[in-house]
């Protein structure tokens, strides 16, 4: 697995997408931290960028790639390889590499200008974005057999994940904002990484307003950090579970 | 200083013909109680070291009880300690632990009843009820003492300073944990409350009714359960104040509720979950005050009419201001704005573009609460800019025209 995987490391940085990828992460983080002066502010305006950029990067390039090195695998299942090795090296690799991308380019330059608490949260966050959206983009890849389809069904996964379930949540407590929505609210946002993903820095910047929040549930959910241990278990699970799924369906397919 | 102030005492409210007391354990003289009943008008009582059960000491002279390095009287759980009725007492340099406790008498520590120009200096209260108690008293002073309690339920602890109906007090240099109220005072007016530490108590850090005239000065009010609340009260100076790290859905900075022609200034309000809420609040004025790192920095019902923020800095808060209705009678003017995204052409360091501190997702929030939960998401970042471009939701009024470009430079 581990030779394979580092074929396909060897191809993704050849081909020059993530080191485009690296640099913008780059440019961003120094520029936010050099035009304000406050890096609290700074965080935050990384954390709206991260949020958008990082998954949708992830999918698109990690669905792209798997339909170019479509003959690579298809030649790789004709050796006596198992199909779950050529699988999840094919996942280890495109997620390290975006994953290095990310670290060079967001978490060693935050580290080096502001190491706190809530830097340190948004890293988490954002590599466990990562893991998450290349496992969904294989979920959307091994779907179907048609690029221009996949790459649609991925865009859609993004799209959903950032805009549309959020509007379906503030629907939803809209409408039934007569009842308590603690718990309701809080299971309907982990089934969304994103949000999950937010909801981790949320929980170091902007605690003192979420303890407005009536009720003794957000207290202990808020005040201590079973949060933040909450939504990075679900983000793992919303790693894992596409994951798997995606290869069930890749070791029963007829390539 | 404390020896001055000493000297002082001794000098002016004993005058020469007062006789001094020496009560000591190992000694002749070992009861206070008995000491007190020998004594006169402008005696001193010296209370040596040492752990004193006498029960209730009632004082109705004119007399200075001083206690030499702290002295312990013990309530035993039962008593009250020192139940003053008369004028020119002094209470100086004495620990007192564990007063009984009372669900119908308010049982005090010190508890003064009618009295004129009392002093109650460098006193240590332990497992109080009620700490020190006034009622109906002029003049007093309350210094240097210090106040902790460490009962857990709220109906098992009293106030740490109490007030009641008195005039021209000066509260100074006390610190109070652990109590239900660290200071309240109910019609108590033309008093000074200043350089008090007041924290981790139960309630509220202070708690004023029906106080006119007083003044506030360099008090820090931290960590209390429900941070600080006012009531019913005009003219009121609050200034160089830090309201600091009060968290809960009531817990609140500073809250005023009808509150008239108050003076708050140059204050700190630092990561409130509310840091200012006023309620049918008229004539407030806010200048130069620091909200940072809170919740919501200003939540200012619609029933509040006349107040103006101004020169304020406004730092790294969640929400910088909210309200409940769209009538706005209220002026917000020239405050920096960490948020404020306007140009300044002319240079003149104030803002081109007004700018509008209630965003819509603060309006959203105090509808639905539960909606906090997708506050910094991408979908509520478009709700807010689109709000901004064409506002129709939240308050047009509430706008401040002269935004400044940089912080006010507040050192404090």
């Amino acid at each position: 697995m581990i030779k394979i995987a580092k074929y396909i490391l060897y191809d993704i940085l050849r081909n020059r997408f993530v080191m485009l990828y690296t640099l913008f992460l780059l440019v961003v983080t120094f520029s936010m931290f050099s035009l304000d002066s406050d890096p609290g502010k700074a965080t935050l305006s990384l954390l709206n960028i991260i949020l958008l950029v990082v998954p949708l990067v992830s999918i698109i390039f990690t669905t792209i790639h798997f339909y170019n090195s479509y003959e690579f695998i298809e030649l790789l299942l004709a050796q006596p390889v198992s199909r779950k090795t050529i699988y999840f090296a094919e996942y280890f690799s495109i997620s390290m590499a975006l994953a290095t991308a990310y670290i060079v380019g967001v978490a060693i330059p935050m580290l080096l200008l502001n190491f706190s608490e809530s830097s340190f949260y948004l890293i988490i966050a954002g590599l466990l974005l990562t893991f998450v959206f290349v496992a969904l983009a294989f979920a959307a890849s091994v779907s179907t057999r048609d690029k221009a389809k996949a790459i649609g069904v991925a865009l859609l996964f993004w799209f959903y994940f950032t805009l549309i379930y959020d509007g379906l949540i503030l629907y939803v407590i809209y409408s039934f904002s007569d009842y308590p929505l603690d718990k309701v609210t809080l299971a309907m946002v982990s089934l969304n990484p994103i949000d999950l993903a937010r909801i981790i820095i949320l929980l170091k910047l902007d605690l003192s307003a979420l303890m407005g929040y009536t009720g003794a549930f957000y207290k202990n959910f808020f005040g201590s950090s079973v949060g933040v241990i909450y939504s990075v278990l679900f983000l793992l699970v919303w790693a894992l579970a596409p994951l798997l799924l995606a290869m069930r369906r890749f070791v029963r397919k007829d390539i | 200083m404390r020896v001055l102030v000493l000297y002082l005492l001794l000098g002016c409210s004993l005058s020469a013909f007062g006789k001094t007391w020496v009560v000591d354990q190992n000694g002749k003289l070992n009861s206070i109680k008995s000491t007190i009943a020998h004594s006169a008008d402008g005696d001193t009582i010296r209370i040596m070291k040492g752990i004193y059960k006498e029960g209730n000491l009632l004082i109705q002279k004119s007399i200075v009880v001083i206690g030499i390095d702290y002295p312990v009287l013990d309530g035993e759980n039962k008593y009250e300690i020192f139940t003053i009725a008369a004028n020119d007492v002094s209470i100086i340099g004495l620990r007192m632990i564990n007063t009984g406790v009372g669900s119908i008498n308010d049982i005090s520590a010190i508890n003064a009843i009618e009295s004129k120009r009392l002093k109650v200096i460098n006193n240590q209260f332990q497992n109080t009820f009620f700490g020190i108690h006034l009622s109906n008293c002029w003049g007093s002073l309350v210094e240097g003492n210090l106040l902790h309690s460490d009962t857990e339920a709220e109906h098992q602890i009293g106030n740490g300073i109490h007030a009641w109906k008195c005039d021209s007090l000066t509260i100074r240099r006390n610190k109070v944990s652990g109590h239900r109220d660290g200071i309240y005072f109910e019609f108590v007016t033309n008093s000074l409350v200043e350089n008090n530490f007041s924290h981790h108590n139960m309630r509220y850090g202070l708690h004023f009714m029906f106080s006119h005239n007083d003044e506030y000065r360099s008090n820090i009010f931290q960590n209390n359960g429900a941070g600080v609340a006012v009531m019913y009260t005009k003219h009121v100076k609050m200034i160089s104040n830090r309201f600091e790290d009060n968290w809960g859905s009531s817990s609140y900075g500073l809250l005023l509720k009808d509150i008239g022609d108050a003076d708050i200034q140059l204050n700190h309000f630092g990561r409130n979950t509310v840091a200012v809420y006023m309620e049918g609040s008229s004539r407030c004025h806010f200048t130069q005050n620091i909200f940072s790192g809170n919740g919501w920095a200003v939540k200012m019902q619609a029933n509040c009419d006349e107040n103006i923020y101004s020169k304020n800095s406004f730092l790294s808060n969640t929400f910088d201001m909210a309200t409940n209705g769209s009538l706005v009678l209220n002026t917000v003017d020239s405050n920096y704005w960490d948020k404020y995204e306007g140009y300044d052409l002319d240079n003149d360091k104030v803002g081109d573009v007004p700018y509008h501190p209630v965003s819509l997702y603060s309006m959203v929030v105090e509808k639905m609460p539960a909606a906090v939960m997708l506050w910094r998401s991408f979908l509520v970042y478009m709700l807010d800019r689109t709000e901004k471009v064409v506002p129709s939701i939240t308050p047009e009024n509430l706008v401040d025209l002269h935004p400044a470009m940089r912080n006010y430079d507040y050192s404090f």
